[in-house]
């Protein structure tokens, strides 16, 4: 230790990078709370991404198409396994489950509009169907929850498809919450609950336990919608060799695939950062299960969790996923988190970016509330505008990357398009480390 | 009396036959002979017929039915009458797990022993076992009136919100935040009409009334279990 007094040089104060600011932050709310955090939004820590791989692009070997001129095409059927009526999308990009009630019922309208107008598919979540987003979604997909709140056959009529959530990349195993403040008079009654009151939403189904008796609930959901429509069934980044293999055998016509990133309404925050898998580790292994069935593109994949751009919805491709959906990314474009209501992310202790407690309903935006003054700030057919641009862009810049690849449809990507650039995502992604032909497990290679 | 045999015809046409009854069909009466323990027997039903089923079924029941009326001559398997809307299904014989689960109405009555989770996250159905239940019966029970005539399994009501339970006999043990209540003339009324509709041999005042202590309905640290 330096003499202070002496007039030589101290040490610089040095953070703990193990203790950090954010960490002692945290330690000293637990202290005087005696709770965990809640929030909402995905995993917030850096994760190897679909920012760590790279396409090649064309060169003496490879052809690329003409952009403008030659075609690139972007549909998808998806369902095409048992249902009498697939759902036909334009593009691959589909709007994630999120509820009614973690989201004001003009937020569920604007994604409603805004799929529409792109050419895709939203979906219902906890807490039900409510007429704004059938009456604005052309194809609308029913969530099938462990809580089963607002669940009826009216609606498990009207729907498009239904989708099976067993598990979310936000957290695998874990069930929802959805707190007093966000309970109106309407969410409540859709639930059957008292008003004002904090709703857990189970982790597991009510009326089935494992994949065996997952199968007959799928066959009496298809004897109530006359074998119509598409059956999906959602899976956390956990075990995706397995929870594929397992959806399948169970009668899915499409699994969902959502990985750690993804976003949620309300979880516990040790539960979003430590639980899952990122879905770049999750993507190849989930084709493997299908491919090892037979069943790659006759049972289609949707991956999620943090899927931003068209570059993302290409390399999600080229490993293999039929479609991809987005939840967060939606939010943004609907206007969540706009550096416009700065002030008032401020006032909350917050900042426009990092604003995630959506489970209190004070959202400035107006979207992840219930509250009717802060409602009137969002404009729903506003608001379906900038989804529908949001997703032309993607859209477009995707296609952009395939032609590049030389491919008239995005379906037409491939592993081989790509090279990673880091060791940890070359081996999550089984994708050659740029610059060489090998990736660390690559079979026939020493490690 | 139209009869369908799953001896003859497929679940799909047997289901698809009754689908197509409308709200004012003149062949109110159905009766499906040779179930076998098939799985999902006249599940989605949304017409007021009478259906009787002779013989034992396998998962779902009349699973979210509407309007109709079922008679199961036999036992149940899994998750009859699930998410049941309205209506009225009787079992002669036993039912095995989550009877009545997410049911949002109508009348579930159970002549003989429901097996665990009876009446698991119930949102307004009424279910009347004539027998015993298994544990963790009305987990999560949101609204409706659990009638049981014999004894209750372990952890009932755990972790329940407004449901109405009414016990006979022992209780195993009660789940977290589930304790007896006191039973007031409005309860003996209810607990009458039920017994009445279910033909169940038994007087309200012989019954014990349990319900939510309401501890867990706001998110607080001693909650967070
Ligand atoms: C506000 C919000 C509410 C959500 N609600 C549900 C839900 O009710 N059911 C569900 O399966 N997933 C729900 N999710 C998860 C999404 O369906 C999806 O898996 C996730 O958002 C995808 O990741 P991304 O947000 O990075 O795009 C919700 C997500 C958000 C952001």
């Amino acid at each position: 230790m330096t003499d202070k007094s002496s007039g030589a040089p101290l040490t610089a104060p040095i953070q703990s990078a193990t203790f950090s600011n954010p960490v002692n932050a945290e330690i000293r709310r637990a202290a005087a709370t005696g709770i965990y955090d809640i929030r909402g939004g995905g995993a917030k820590r850096k994760l190897p991404h679909f920012d760590d791989l790279l396409f090649l692009g064309a060169s003496m070997s490879r052809y690329p198409l003409e952009g403008y001129r030659e075609k690139c095409e972007t549909s998808v059927s998806l369902g095409t396994r048992f249902a009498k009526n697939p759902i036909e999308l334009d593009i691959p990009v589909t709007i994630a489950g999120m509820s009614f009630g973690a989201l004001s019922g003009p937020a569920k309208e604007a994604l409603g509009r805004g799929a529409s107008l792109a050419g895709t598919s939203t979906t219902t979540g906890d807490g039900g169907m409510t007429n704004e987003e059938r009456g604005h979604s052309n194809k609308l997909v029913y969530q099938y929850l462990p809580s089963r709140y607002g669940m009826n056959p009216d609606d498990l009529r009207r729907a498009d498809a239904i989708e099976i959530v067993v598990g979310q990349g936000a957290k695998p195993g874990g069930g929802g919450m959805l707190l007093g403040q966000k309970i109106s008079d309407r969410v409540a009654e859709m639930r059957n609950l008292p008003k004002g009151i904090d709703q857990r939403s189970a982790c597991r189904h009510p009326d089935w336990t494992g994949p065996d008796d997952l199968e007959i609930k799928i066959l009496e959901l298809r004897e109530i919608t006359g074998w119509k429509v598409p059956i999906y069934i959602k899976v956390g980044g956990a075990r995706p060799y397995f929870d594929t293999t397992l959806a399948v055998k169970a009668g899915a016509d499409v699994v969902v695939l959502d990985g750690m990133q993804g976003g949620t309404a309300a979880t516990q925050d040790v539960f979003i950062e430590n639980v899952g898998q990122p879905i770049l580790a999750c993507i190849r292994e989930s084709v493997r299960a299908l491919q090892d069935l037979g069943m790659h593109r006759e049972v289609q994949l949707i991956v999620s969790g943090g899927i931003r751009t068209g570059a993302d919805v290409a390399k999600a491709m080229a490993m293999g996923a039929d479609a991809v959906a987005i939840g967060t990314a939606a939010l943004i474009a609907l206007g969540d988190n706009d550096p416009k209501w700065e002030a008032e992310y401020n006032a909350l202790g917050t900042t426009a970016g990092a604003y995630d407690d959506w489970h209190e309903g004070k959202d400035p935006a107006g979207i992840t509330t219930q509250d009717p003054e802060l409602m009137k700030r969002f404009d729903p057919i506003e608001g379906g505008r900038r989804l529908n641009n949001y997703l032309k862009v993607m859209t477009l810049e995707a296609q952009t990357i395939a032609r590049a690849c030389g491919k008239n449809h995005l379906h037409n990507l491939e592993p081989e398009d790509l090279c990673a650039l880091t060791m940890e995502a070359a081996a999550m992604a089984k994708i050659p480390l740029a610059g060489t032909d090998w990736y660390p497990g690559k079979p026939g290679t020493s490690f | 009396m139209q009869t369908l045999d799953m001896a003859d015809i497929e679940l799909r046409e047997m289901n698809e036959t009754l689908h197509a009854q409308a709200e004012n069909t003149n062949q109110t009466s159905w009766e499906i002979v040779n179930p076998k323990g098939a799985h999902a027997i006249a599940c989605g039903l949304d017409a007021p017929i009478e259906v009787t089923v002779k013989g034992s079924t396998g998962y779902y029941c009349g699973g979210m039915n509407k309007q109709a009326t079922i008679n199961i001559e036999g036992s149940a398997g899994p998750g009859v009458a699930e998410n049941m809307m309205s209506g009225t299904i009787v079992i002669d014989g036993d039912a095995s797990q989550y009877a009545g689960a997410t049911g949002h109405g109508g009348l579930l009555v159970i002549k003989g022993n429901a097996s665990s989770r009876c009446g698991i996250s119930m949102k307004g159905i009424d279910i009347v076992v004539h027998g015993n239940i298994g544990h963790m019966s009305a987990f999560m029970a949101q609204t409706g009136n659990l009638v049981v005539c014999g004894d209750a399994g372990d952890a009932l009501g755990d972790s329940l919100y407004e449901a109405r339970l009414f016990v006979r006999g022992s209780v195993k043990s009660l789940g977290a935040d589930c304790i007896e209540k006191e039973m007031r003339p409005e309860h003996l009324a209810i607990l009458a009409d039920l017994l009445e509709r279910a033909g169940a041999d038994a007087k309200p005042e012989e019954f014990k009334r349990y319900g939510s202590a309401r501890e867990l309905y706001t998110f607080k640290i001693d909650n967070a279990y």
